[in-house]
Formats: structure tokens, C-alpha cells, sequence
């Protein structure tokens, strides 16, 4: 054993350095793992009969035909598994006396939303299927069907009558009533300035873009789950409690997922589908949704009415605010689907030193698919409402609106902060991103420009919108999810493995669909143990070789799931200390280590770590009673939420002729804590600005009276194009959380919570000169052009209907007109 | 069944074909070139472009019986001897892919926007990509990736 071999050439650090993805040669050369390339002798193939109504009772399936179909194997309707099919989970009630529906993965005697499964076909090809399954002949009942919320929340048709209501549940919190500040019913009545105002937060589709697939096998000791999931630890109990198989024989496996965006954080009745039918059958069986089947049967997100009612003093200091949202959970309770408007029960506030707070949330059953989990997850609904909420404070004042939200931020010195939703912001610095927003954007040189252009009637109007953001990321302190009532925690695990020839196993608990863990991991475990970011092979996505972890949502992988890496990394280190210490004939106090390097203070002797671990391993010469192997594993929960924030300015330009909007610049400027790697969090922030922007601007789930999806395909739903976007102003501050030891914040969801706000604040903004106090999104031309021509800020039917100026029932819902009502009422 | 005979990257096959299969579905399913992926029914995404005789086009868009005759490359054909293409080398040099799933059409539609127009600019790449989608991106670096492409930027 060599005791003096040379030190490691000095390292740059990984932490920080822009390194391009390890993931990336297999995505660019075609040889990803997708679910759907899985094939396996005898595989069958499965496809769906899905209810074409919304409300229904099935009074006769008649599968004669679809049985005699070509290389057909089997046809199950939900009366053929009703004793096996258990229900599909929901995790997260959030309340003792929440109302709920039993969820069957195929409906037994009513279907309760047009996509709901009501049998299943298995052929040996896909093809075969999905021509048996026409044949399927199913007789439905119509039942009054609800499809719209606002009259879901009035109980007149209701989704589940066995329920007798619509509302599933209802949640508060009061600022006064926790002793977190003050009474918002008393600033309401002490207000100088009042503003209300309903927003909409329309239905959306995640629109991953791989559609969901899984395979089953169940030959063998185990049954073996490929999924396209976000959460293959959290799928693996939830199918084992769901079908009472133990979950020591489930495996499941989660390789190349292609996006999920919240969408895949799920349990999916296709899922449970496939492990029954090859339970059944014996044999390996495999579903992959058709586009329109995952746009109208995976679940949705977002979909609420928000009330907000804003108390300010005249000179701008805000002094409560009220919130009353109605969410829509669809037809069932998904796997954390009650939860989701409560994520943003403590983010209504932003980073606004408001004295008094009041949340009101009423989840509500339709007869639609039923919602969930859609990036962001509670907290871009209430950002949009609080910073909407705070440019028509600005807009009521005639204050700019970075100066009114100026007066009402969290100065940088009064970090921690603890805010009257309770949660303490730890850290942040809003003047600093403000600041450095405001100069790449030239504000100011837009602002007189939009001056200019007003002044002239110019037929092409510019808008200017700010959006000062905060979320709080990094799910989640295991002891306040248990105080919310979820149903697990939110720790993460890690396990870092040295081996013999020096190289290095991460394996993790969070689960990648894109966002480049292992390029990220690698780069931490190799500062923290010294070795080369190639020797890094991370491990995740295999239940059977990641055997616990909480995968990946919530802007928490790297914030969780990294910082256990670097426990787990720390550890090693740890253990490794007393053998180097044999090793070195020196006293374990005396070891420090480096880069790499054991080595004796005080001396220039010293031991690699790669050469350690094949010490360890060969174990040959231990000090008494160490234990081969330098292996270890840990779990990190963090102490608190993380806060990433930022600022977002949007400019646009309306042409006031035809309603058209044209995005001239975005810039911005995010505090995601210290950077791992500055490309991964750019390209992060690309994609989320894109799907915020396009909540604002595109896209919508429409649904016909009858309670059909009419957007249930690209065709349909505005997923946006490269032609429709613009290229980012990025940038960042820094002010490092302090509840993590990377002293990250999460970047997932930055660009999605934040953007949306600023593209409808431009919007509104340009049209100030016309008395425009609302558009509702998506903000089409359609809807644009009848805002200034007066005629609501409608565009389709159900949507037509403008946000409601007023909570007074006989004000007529006109905002787009900027009529006096949708003023906001000084007195 | 039908016969067929075509190329695909860079090998004959002859194969007998329902007159119905797609021509992705013949890719993936026959001659297991599963990098090429099915992302819609409407021929919105672009996830499954191919190039047929030099031209990008969509798979699935296209009966494999179709392609009898013709010369199919896919992103497996695509780098040679081991040496990424350009456009492969510049899309992970600008981090232009996160899930990737969009990625192989996204890039078989950029090298034919580039071999018609090697000098675009990023308009012109903006509408040159306009058939295929993605969600992770925002696009901002997949513009970036061919224009870095397109000035011989990246090296594989």
C-alpha cells in the first residue's frame, strides 16, 4: 500500500460549471429507454372503451363481438373486476369530513366524466385492439351532466347525487384565527382603497410529450411495472394497496420519461388496467395512450374561480387581503388532487408584507376529468392573483406598479421573515433581482415609449407587465405535510456506492423526466468526494435498485434529493476516515480530507479515495471491527420550504385593430438559491416561462355543454410553437436558502408560477388606455378585440362571461368594457 | 400483407406490411428503430420526422407501404462512423433537450431546415421548426442549437 502517492490534480469545482448532460447522447442519438419500446415475447396489447358522455349510468355492455374479434384474448368491463379493482388512491383529504366518490379503474354502473374507461380489450396487437374495441357495445343512460363550476358550487345538478352535494371540501385559513396577524374582515372595513375582483384560472392540459404508456409482466417471482411516471417509489405501494398485492412483489420501473410537468404524478387507472389484465391473463401486457386519450383522460390542472378582495391604505401600503377560490377537482380525488389549491394557501401573499390574510378554498366535484397536479400546483394561481391584485391596486392609485409593490415587500434586512400565511421566508432579495430586471428590460426608455404610443392613438399599443414572484419549493418539511394531513412525507434517499476500481454509484430517490439529475448529482457527488464527474453513474427510476425515495414534483429533487446525496456523500467520508487512518499508521483526529485526498495533518502522507475503496473492499488489512465497504446511505428532510424568487417583466404590443398580441421582450431575473449547474436552471426557466406564457396567452380545455372535451387534441389545444415564441432575457441573484446544505431553492416550477402574471399585466396594461381592467385568459385576440371594442372579455360560450367586476349578483359581469364597476371602490 | 423494400438507415430490408401500418409503426415495431417516437394522432408534434429520400417528413404521417422504394433515414442514421451530425452535436452543446422525447424529430426536421437553408435566420428557424413540438424547452435553446449548427458551432 502506497501511503505517499501524488495528490489528484487540483480539481475545479463541479458545483457551478455549465457541464453538458450525460443524459444527452443517448436522447440525441435515438437510443433512449422509452415505456412504450417495451416488448416481450407473447406481449399483449391494450386498449380502452371510454364513455363518450360525461354522465352516465351503463345499463348493458354487450363484448360478444369484441371477443370474436381477430387475436383478441380477453374483453373485462368493470362489472368483470368490480371485486379486484380496489380504488384508486387519494392521498392527501383535506378535511375529516371531505366528501368523496370511490374511484374504480373501469366504471361499474356510471361513468362520471366522457373518458372514463368502461372495459378493456386485450389482443395481441395494438391494432387488434383498438378494432376490437369499437366493437364493444355499450348502452348508457344520459344522467344530467354538470360541467360548469360555478353552477357545480350552487348544487343544482350534481355530479355524484349519492353525495348529495358537490362540495367535496372546504379549508381555511385566517391570519387572526392562527394568530399570524390580524383580522381581514376589520381591514376590509377600515380600507381607504378596495379593490375585488374575480379571476379565472382556466382548465389546463399538462400535454407531456410523451403519452402515457405502461407494461406489465407478470411472469416471474415479481410483477414488473414499466410506467411513464413521475413517482415510480410512490406508484409501487399505491398499486400494492390498491390491488392487495404485497408490495414486496411489485416492481416498477420508471426509464426515459418524457415529460411530465405534474401530469405524471399519478396513479392512473391505466395502470392498475394493466397489472389486472396481466394478472388475469398470465401474460406481459402494455398500454400506450393515444394523444387524444392522454388529453382527455389524464388528469388536468388548474380550473378555479378566484374572489379576492385587496385592502390598501391610499398611499399604497396594503393592509389585508381575502381570498375565496371554488376549485374544481373534477369527477374523482386523484392522487393529491385536494391538495392542490392549498399549495397555495400560504402563497396568496407573494412577498407582500400584507397584516391580515383570510383563505377560503371550496373544492368541487363536476362531471369532468378530474384535475391534479400541473406545474406550479397551487402556487401559479395564487401568484396570478396576487400580482394581478397588485397592478390594479397600482393601476386604482395611479402608482407604477414596481413602486406599489416596493412599498409592500419584504426588505432584503428583514430576512427570515415569517408572514402572515405563517411560513417563514428565509431568505431573499427582492430589490436586488428588481433592480437588475428593470436595466436589462429598459424600463423606463418602454415606459416613455408606451407614453408616445398612447399619446398618438397609435393603432398598436404597448403593455409593460411586472410580475415579483415567490413559491415555496423544495416539498417539504415531512412534519408540515403531516400537519396538512398528507399521506407521506417528504424526505428523500440517497445512497452513495464506492467501488472497487474507483468509480461511483449515486443512487437517488427522486425520479428524472428532463431535468438532468444525473448530470446535476454527478456534479455534486464529485465535488464532495473528489472524483471525476465522469466516474459518477447515477442510479434512479428502478424500485429494485432505488428501493425507497419520493421521486420527483414540487421543485424539491435537487432541494431534497440532492441534499441527501451530499448526506449520503458526507458519510462516506465518514466511514472511510478510521480505515485511512489504519492505513496511514495515524491517529482518526488527524485525518482531513480533500479533494479526493486522506490525508495526516501536518504531512505529506496521504491515501486516495478511490484507492481506499478498493482497500475497503478487499478488506484485507481493516482496522478491527470496521465493516468491508465504504458504502452509505442517508436521507435528508429538510427543516423548511425553500423560497426561490424573482422578477418578470413582459413587454407586448397589441394591435388594437384586430385584438392581435406580439411579445417584444422577457427578461428574467430568478434567485434559485446557489446553482449547480447554470444551464440546467436556464434551460428550466425556458421551458416554465413557455408554459406560463402559454396559460396567458394559448391554452385552454374546452369543454361543449355536454361536458366533451372539444380541445382533445394538438389540433384543438394551443400547445405553443417555436413560431409563436420569443427568445429569453435571463439572469439571476443570489441569496442562498438556508434550509439546505447546497443552499439551493428549486427551479422547476420559477418560470411557470412567475410568467403568467406579467403576460396578463402587459396585456391589461396596453389596454389601460381603453378602460381595460381584465382580460380573461387565455387572452385571445377574440377576447382582446371585444375588451376594447366593449363587447366582454369573452371569446366561446362558457368563457364569454367576463371575470365579474363586482360580488354584488346584480352588477352586470362586464369588465373588459372598463365600466365604473370594474373600477375598484375608493372611498 | 404487402411487400416492401426500403433502406433505412443505410440497410435494405423487405418486409410484408399490412396496407394499413404507419410508416413509424414499421420503424418501431419491425425493425425496432424505437428512436423514433409517436407523440400525437393529428401530425401536430413532429416527434416521429424522418427523413424520406433526404426530406424530412412525418412518419406518422405516412403508410409504410408508402415508402416502398425509397431511402428512410432515422436519428440512428444520422451520425456517421460515430461522429455526431452537427445538428446532434450543437443540441447538446446549447442544452436544447431536457425529457428528449421530442428531440429525434426535432432534430431530423432542423437538419432539413438546414439543408435547405443553411444561413437561417431565427424567424426563419422559428417557422422552419413550426411542426414540431416541444414542452420542455420553451424552444429558446433548440433556436440557439440550430443557429450554433448552422455556424459550424459545435463540434461532436
Amino acid at each position: 500500500m502506497t501511503v505517499t502517492e501524488d495528490r489528484p490534480a487540483e480539481q475545479a469545482h463541479e458545483i457551478g460549471s455549465a457541464r453538458r448532460r450525460k443524459e444527452d447522447q443517448r436522447l440525441i442519438t435515438g437510443r433512449a429507454k422509452w415505456t412504450d419500446n417495451v416488448m416481450l415475447p407473447g406481449m399483449l396489447h391494450l386498449a380502452m372503451v371510454r364513455s363518450p358522455f360525461a354522465h352516465a349510468k351503463i345499463t348493458h355492455i354487450d363484448v360478444s363481438e369484441a371477443k370474436k374479434s381477430r387475436n383478441v384474448v380477453t374483453v373485462l368491463t368493470g362489472a368483470d373486476v368490480a371485486d379486484e379493482q380496489g380504488a384508486l388512491p387519494c392521498a392527501w383529504p383535506i378535511a375529516e369530513d371531505q366528501k368523496s366518490q370511490a374511484h374504480p379503474s373501469i366504471a361499474v354502473d356510471r361513468v362520471t366524466f366522457a373518458g372514463e374507461i368502461v372495459a378493456v380489450v386485450a389482443a395481441r396487437s395494438a391494432d387488434e385492439a383498438r378494432d376490437a374495441a369499437e366493437l364493444v357495445d355499450v348502452d348508457y343512460e344520459e344522467l344530467p351532466a354538470v360541467v360548469d363550476l360555478k353552477e357545480a358550487a350552487a348544487d343544482t345538478v350534481l355530479a355524484h347525487p349519492d353525495l348529495g352535494t358537490n362540495k367535496s371540501a372546504f379549508w381555511q385559513f385566517d391570519s387572526a384565527g392562527a394568530g399570524t396577524g390580524g383580522s381581514v374582515d376589520d381591514a376590509i372595513r377600515d380600507a381607504e382603497v378596495l379593490i375585488e375582483r374575480e379571476y379565472r384560472q382556466q382548465r389546463l392540459i399538462p400535454a407531456y410529450m410523451e403519452p402515457r404508456s405502461y407494461a406489465v409482466d407478470p411472469t416471474g417471482e415479481q410483477y414488473v411495472m414499466w410506467s411513464s411516471t413521475q413517482i415510480p417509489h410512490i406508484l409501487k405501494l399505491m398499486l400494492a394497496l390498491t390491488l392487495g398485492i404485497p408490495e414486496s412483489k411489485i416492481r416498477v420501473i420508471a426509464q426515459d420519461v418524457g415529460g411530465g410537468f405534474g401530469g405524471k404524478l399519478q396513479v392512473t387507472p391505466e395502470e392498475v388496467i394493466t397489472m389486472l389484465v396481466a394478472r388475469r391473463t398470465g401474460k406481459p401486457c402494455k398500454y400506450t395512450d393515444t394523444r387524444s386519450e392522454s388529453m382527455m383522460a389524464g388528469h388536468h390542472g388548474r380550473d378555479q374561480w378566484q374572489k379576492l378582495t385587496l385592502a390598501a391604505k391610499r398611499d399604497g401600503t396594503v393592509t389585508g387581503l381575502k381570498v375565496d377560490l371554488l376549485a374544481n377537482m373534477g369527477a374523482y380525488l386523484g392522487l393529491v388532487t385536494p391538495g392542490i389549491p392549498i399549495l397555495g394557501a400560504f402563497m396568496f401573499i407573494g412577498i407582500y408584507k400584507f397584516p391580515a390574510y383570510q383563505f377560503n378554498c371550496t373544492n368541487i366535484f363536476t362531471n369532468l376529468t378530474w384535475t391534479d397536479a400541473y406545474r406550479g400546483a397551487g402556487r401559479p394561481e395564487a401568484t396570478y392573483a396576487i400580482e394581478r391584485m397588485m397592478d390594479q391596486l397600482a393601476a386604482e392609485l395611479d402608482m407604477d406598479p414596481i413602486e406599489v409593490r416596493e412599498k409592500n415587500w419584504i426588505k432584503h434586512e428583514e430576512f427570515p421573515f415569517t408572514t402572515v400565511a405563517g411560513l417563514e421566508y428565509d431568505s431573499g432579495n427582492y430589490e436586488a433581482a428588481t433592480a437588475r430586471a428593470k436595466e436589462m428590460f429598459g424600463y423606463d426608455e418602454l415606459r416613455a415609449e408606451q407614453k408616445r404610443r398612447r399619446e398618438s392613438n397609435d393603432p398598436v399599443q404597448l403593455g409593460i407587465g411586472v410580475s415579483t414572484f415567490t413559491e415555496m419549493c423544495g416539498l417539504a418539511p415531512s412534519r408540515v405535510l403531516g400537519s396538512l394531513n398528507y399521506g407521506a412525507g417528504g424526505w428523500e434517499h440517497a445512497q452513495v456506492r464506492m467501488l472497487p476500481s474507483g468509480k461511483v454509484e449515486v443512487v437517488t430517490g427522486v425520479s428524472p423526466h428532463g431535468q438532468g439529475h444525473v448530470t446535476a448529482w454527478s456534479q455534486i457527488a464529485a465535488d464532495r468526494l473528489g472524483v471525476p464527474f465522469e466516474d459518477i453513474e447515477v442510479l434512479h427510476g428502478d424500485t429494485q435498485v432505488s428501493h425507497k425515495g419520493l421521486d420527483t414534483y414540487g421543485s424539491r429533487s435537487l432541494v431534497v434529493g440532492g441534499s441527501a446525496v451530499v448526506a449520503a456523500a458526507d458519510k462516506v467520508i465518514e466511514r472511510a476516515k478510521p480505515i485511512a487512518a489504519h492505513l496511514l499508521e495515524a491517529s482518526v483526529d488527524d485525518i482531513e480530507f480533500e479533494a479526493g485526498r486522506f490525508s495526516v495533518a501536518g504531512t505529506d502522507k496521504g491515501i486516495g479515495i478511490g484507492e481506499l475503496a478498493l482497500a475497503s473492499f478487499s478488506a484485507h488489512n481493516l482496522p478491527d471491527g470496521v465493516e468491508p465497504g465504504l458504502d452509505a446511505d442517508a436521507t435528508f428532510d429538510p427543516s423548511n420550504f425553500s423560497f426561490p424568487h424573482g422578477t418578470h417583466l413582459c413587454a407586448l404590443e397589441i394591435d388594437t385593430e384586430t385584438g392581435g398580441v406580439k411579445m417584444r421582450k422577457y427578461v428574467a431575473v430568478d434567485d434559485v438559491g446557489n446553482i449547480v449547474n447554470p444551464l440546467l436552471v436556464e434551460g428550466q426557466v425556458h421551458g416554465g416561462l413557455v408554459q406560463g406564457i402559454a396559460q396567458a396567452l394559448w391554452e385552454e380545455a374546452v369543454h361543449d355543454a355536454a361536458g366533451t372535451l372539444v380541445s382533445a387534441s394538438f389540433v384543438d389545444y394551443l400547445v405553443p410553437t417555436a413560431a409563436d415564441t420569443i427568445s429569453f432575457d435571463t439572469d439571476r441573484t443570489v441569496t442562498p436558502s438556508t434550509s439546505n446544505p447546497l443552499g439551493t431553492k428549486g427551479v422547476g416550477e420559477a418560470g411557470t408560477i412567475a410568467s403568467t402574471p406579467a403576460v396578463v399585466n402587459a396585456v391589461v396594461d396596453a389596454l389601460q388606455p381603453f378602460g381595460v381592467s381584465d382580460v380573461q385568459m387565455p387572452c385571445t385576440p377574440e377576447r382582446i378585440w371585444k375588451a376594447i371594442h366593449g363587447s366582454g372579455a369573452g371569446g366561446g360560450e362558457p368563457t364569454e362571461k367576463g371575470a365579474m367586476p363586482h360580488f354584488d349578483e346584480d352588477q352586470s359581469p362586464n369588465v373588459a368594457t372598463g365600466t365604473d364597476t370594474a373600477q375598484g371602490d375608493v372611498r | 400483407m404487402t411487400r416492401i423494400n426500403v433502406q433505412v438507415d443505410g440497410a435494405d430490408y423487405a418486409d410484408d406490411v399490412e396496407p394499413r401500418m404507419l410508416l413509424v409503426h414499421y420503424l418501431r415495431e419491425r425493425l425496432g428503430k424505437t428512436g423514433t417516437v409517436v407523440g400525437c394522432d393529428t401530425s401536430n408534434c413532429g416527434a416521429c420526422t424522418v427523413h424520406l429520400d433526404g426530406r424530412s417528413v412525418k412518419s406518422c404521417n405516412m403508410l409504410a407501404v408508402q415508402a416502398d422504394g425509397h431511402t428512410v433515414t432515422t436519428i440512428e442514421g444520422l451520425a456517421t462512423d460515430g461522429e455526431l451530425h452537427p445538428v446532434q452535436a450543437a443540441f447538446r452543446e446549447c442544452h436544447a433537450l431536457q425529457c428528449g422525447y421530442c428531440t429525434p424529430g426535432m432534430i431530423m426536421q432542423s437538419v432539413d431546415l438546414l439543408n435547405e437553408n443553411p444561413n437561417p435566420s431565427e424567424e426563419e428557424i422559428r417557422t422552419g421548426l413550426e411542426g414540431n413540438l416541444c414542452r420542455c424547452t420553451g424552444y429558446h435553446n433548440i433556436v440557439k442549437a440550430v443557429q450554433t449548427a448552422a455556424s459550424g458551432g459545435a463540434s461532436a
